[in-house]
């Protein structure tokens, strides 16, 4: 852990999609019980939490979504997404956020690995977007630069965003997974990089760790898919997000790095199940991939907001009129955006707790 | 880890090309690897010494002399006393792949203790489609074990061919002079188990000493500039053949890729010694990858040479400012385009083969 980093100035974000959440947290919790959490529960889950205890959390429910954002907008925070709440109600700078059927991974030693800490590394060492280290992360120890690695680019920019990877069941989606029902990932890649800028990539909101300060409204609940469902293989909404996050971030000159650390992804769901209802997601990528890498930015848009809302803008008109999907993500970023200036942003004035 | 079929040998398709002023010695542990191969040895430095390569590789060794006789007044874009001078090997190969191995890199092994033979793996990198324009975050989706992940659209996912494999080193990392300074007893004792492309768009600074590519799809880019002896520059070389390579790629829409296989690099060379090599490269660098970074290519470059060309005349027009180094440069990447496309009439693959660029 960052010398540098108080415990106080993270949040641990879980959105609950499932209502027992004894054994995750009890498995997390030695990285997680110095931490203040915020469990989010799905909107739409009838049962009851289960949640042990000696945490020192805050659980947000419908009813109290629906008071602060009002009952139609609370209709953004269903299913996976009810994580975004988190995001919205933190007054911490960094935030971690881990799928509710992943536990701590161990590394090829046998070592637990502590997730938290690897994020908070990841947010607090320079990203290197301008110019690819063979050498991957330059700031892990027993690293460096390359030779022909300029030196002005080796001081590096901020890292806005850490996405992290999973073993046993990767995050692939239904059609891949029902095709080789058998492959788990086992593969432990002892890297850290940064995603080069200009590069798009596929954010899986499954493990990630973001600077909320720098960032604010740039996490995007908003490609809700018809079919929507309880599974990972079932959603979009963290790739749309993702691809909006490394837009904004290439051009505000901020970072995303992408590999360690793992966590473990409990096998969960049917994947051929899912196929029926996925298959529309699949199909969509074909529009969002070329969409984002077409979207330019002007100059004028200085801030997280105006980049969101120029995204917003950019998907309404490209996209609207293909699928209707697109009209309703493009006005849910804008809600989104709306609903950051009026509630999110209490905590950059008011101090951390 | 087992392989759901072998990997091809492609032994008379592949030349290895080693570039030495000292010898080969260190071609003995690679025996079981290399010796189905072809070896194309460039000697550098004095023309007069032997070197002796171990019984029972088949090889070609060209020195100075060789080198002179055989390009004539061309001669003059291959470096001397650099060991950019292996370029001249690619240039003569008749084969359609070239792994470069500089002679102080040896068998490296993997996590398990197994030997790596580093040459397989540079066949599979590049036998296997690169994926450049999105970026997969479990790296190379094709090895075994991988897949792209949820969000890569399928549309994407036949890849594109793969061009260049730039493998990694253990041990002694390739730093430039000042870090080597200032860590003088680091070693990359790291295994990163991963292969990816890199990105379009974005350079890297590649490595020759573990460098394999297919010749027939950007041969003519890799040409190792002008260094050492004579010249005030020297260990840019691989890197300015990467970035040319790598905008060449990109225009061309090939991949490059990155990462496994390691080899055991031993030698660390004098960091006083490289410092005034690279001293130039160093502060030239800064103007050298935002030049890269905005090389636009016509859409009528449908070749590498023709690419190459073009970009050899925007050297000159913009980087002759720098420094007079690169109008030399320029010249000499002209030349080297003639000279290969004379040693390689047949290779061309477009329908017109480019006139020597006037001068």
């Amino acid at each position: 852990m960052s010398v540098a980093i108080k415990d106080d100035e993270i949040d641990i974000v879980i959105g609950a999609v499932r209502s027992d959440l004894t054994s995750f947290l009890n498995e997390w919790r030695p990285m997680f019980s110095r931490f203040h959490l915020i469990i989010v529960k799905d909107p739409d889950l009838k049962e009851e939490l289960k949640i042990p205890e000696g945490f020192n959390l805050d659980v947000y429910e419908k009813p109290y979504m629906d008071r602060v954002v009002g009952s139609s907008t609370s209709v953004l925070f269903s299913g996976y997404a009810c994580r975004y709440f988190g995001y919205l109600v933190s007054r911490k700078k960094y935030i971690i956020s881990i799928d509710d059927d992943c536990l701590p991974a161990r590394d090829p030693k046998g070592f637990v690995v502590d997730a938290v800490s690897h994020h908070i590394t990841n947010l607090t060492t320079p990203a290197t977007p301008f110019f690819f280290n063979t050498l991957y992360d330059p700031f892990a120890e027993g690293s460096d630069f390359v030779r022909g690695y300029p030196f002005s680019l080796r001081s590096g920019v901020k890292c806005a965003l850490s996405c992290g990877l999973w073993l046993n069941l990767g995050d692939y989606d239904a059609p891949t997974q029902a095709l080789k029902a058998k492959q788990r990932n086992s593969r432990y890649v002892d890297a850290v990089m940064t995603v080069p800028a200009g590069s798009l990539v596929p954010i899986s909101g499954i493990n990630i760790a973001f600077d909320r300060e720098v960032l604010g409204p740039a996490l995007v609940p908003a490609l809700k898919l018809a079919g929507e469902g309880k599974f990972r293989w079932e959603t979009m909404e963290d790739i749309w997000s993702g691809l909006c996050v490394k837009v904004v971030c290439d051009h505000l000159g901020l970072g995303v790095k992408t590999g360690l650390p793992y966590v473990w992804r409990t096998d969960r769901g049917d994947p051929i199940a899912s196929l029926k209802k996925e298959w529309e997601g699949v199909k969509l990528m074909e529009e969002v991939v070329p969409f984002f890498q077409s979207v330019r930015l002007p100059r004028e848009a200085t801030t997280v907001e105006d980049c969101v809302v120029e995204v917003a803008n950019a998907a309404k008109e490209r996209l609207g009129s293909t699928d209707p999907v697109f009209a309703r993500a493009a006005k849910a970023m804008l809600d989104w955006v709306n609903l950051w200036k009026s509630v999110g942003y209490i905590s950059s004035s008011s101090s951390a707790v | 880890m087992a392989t759901v079929s072998p990997t091809p040998l492609l032994k008379d398709e592949l030349d290895i090309v080693i570039p030495t002023i000292r010898n080969l010695d260190f071609l003995e542990m690679w025996r079981p690897f290399f010796q189905p191969y072809h070896l194309i040895i460039v000697q550098d430095g004095d023309p007069s010494k032997v070197i002796k390569v171990p019984d029972g590789f088949d090889y070609e060794l060209y020195n100075r002399n060789d080198i002179n006789r055989i390009l004539g007044p061309k001669a003059s874009c291959i470096s001397f006393k650099d060991s950019a001078c292996r370029c001249f090997g690619y240039m003569v190969s008749k084969k359609k792949y070239i792994y470069t191995i500089d002679d102080d890199c040896f068998v490296a092994k993997d996590p398990s203790g197994k030997d790596i033979n580093a040459l397989e793996q540079h066949i599979k990198n590049l036998l296997c489609p690169s994926t450049p324009f999105f970026f997969n975050t479990l790296y190379d989706p094709y090895r075994d074990g991988a897949d792209f992940v949820r969000g890569y659209p399928f549309s994407l996912r036949e890849g594109v061919p793969t061009a260049v494999s730039h493998g990694l080193w253990l041990n002694i990392p390739d730093y430039d002079a000042p870090t080597q300074l200032v860590k003088p007893l680091e070693r990359n004792t790291r295994y990163v188990d991963a292969i990816m492309s890199i990105p379009k768009g974005t350079l890297f600074p590649m490595c020759g000493m573990n460098l394999a590519f297919n010749r027939e799809l950007i041969g003519p880019a890799m040409y190792f500039g002008l260094m050492g002896d004579g010249q005030p520059i020297g260990r840019y070389d691989d890197m300015w053949a990467g970035w040319c390579t790598k905008v060449i790629c990109d225009h061309l829409g090939l991949g490059v890729k990155t990462g496994l296989p390691y080899i055991w690099h031993s030698k660390a060379s004098n960091p006083f010694v490289n410092l005034k090599k690279e001293y130039k490269g160093i502060y030239w660098q800064e103007e050298l990858i935002p030049f890269f970074q905005s090389v636009t290519l016509p859409k009528d470059c449908t070749t590498v040479q023709k690419c190459y060309i073009e970009i050899s005349k925007q050297v000159k027009a913009k980087l002759s400012k720098v420094d007079d180094y690169f109008n030399k440069l320029a010249d000499a990447m002209v030349t080297w385009i003639d000279a290969w496309d004379e040693l390689n009439p047949s290779v061309a693959k477009s329908a017109e083969l480019p006139n020597g660029a006037a001068k």
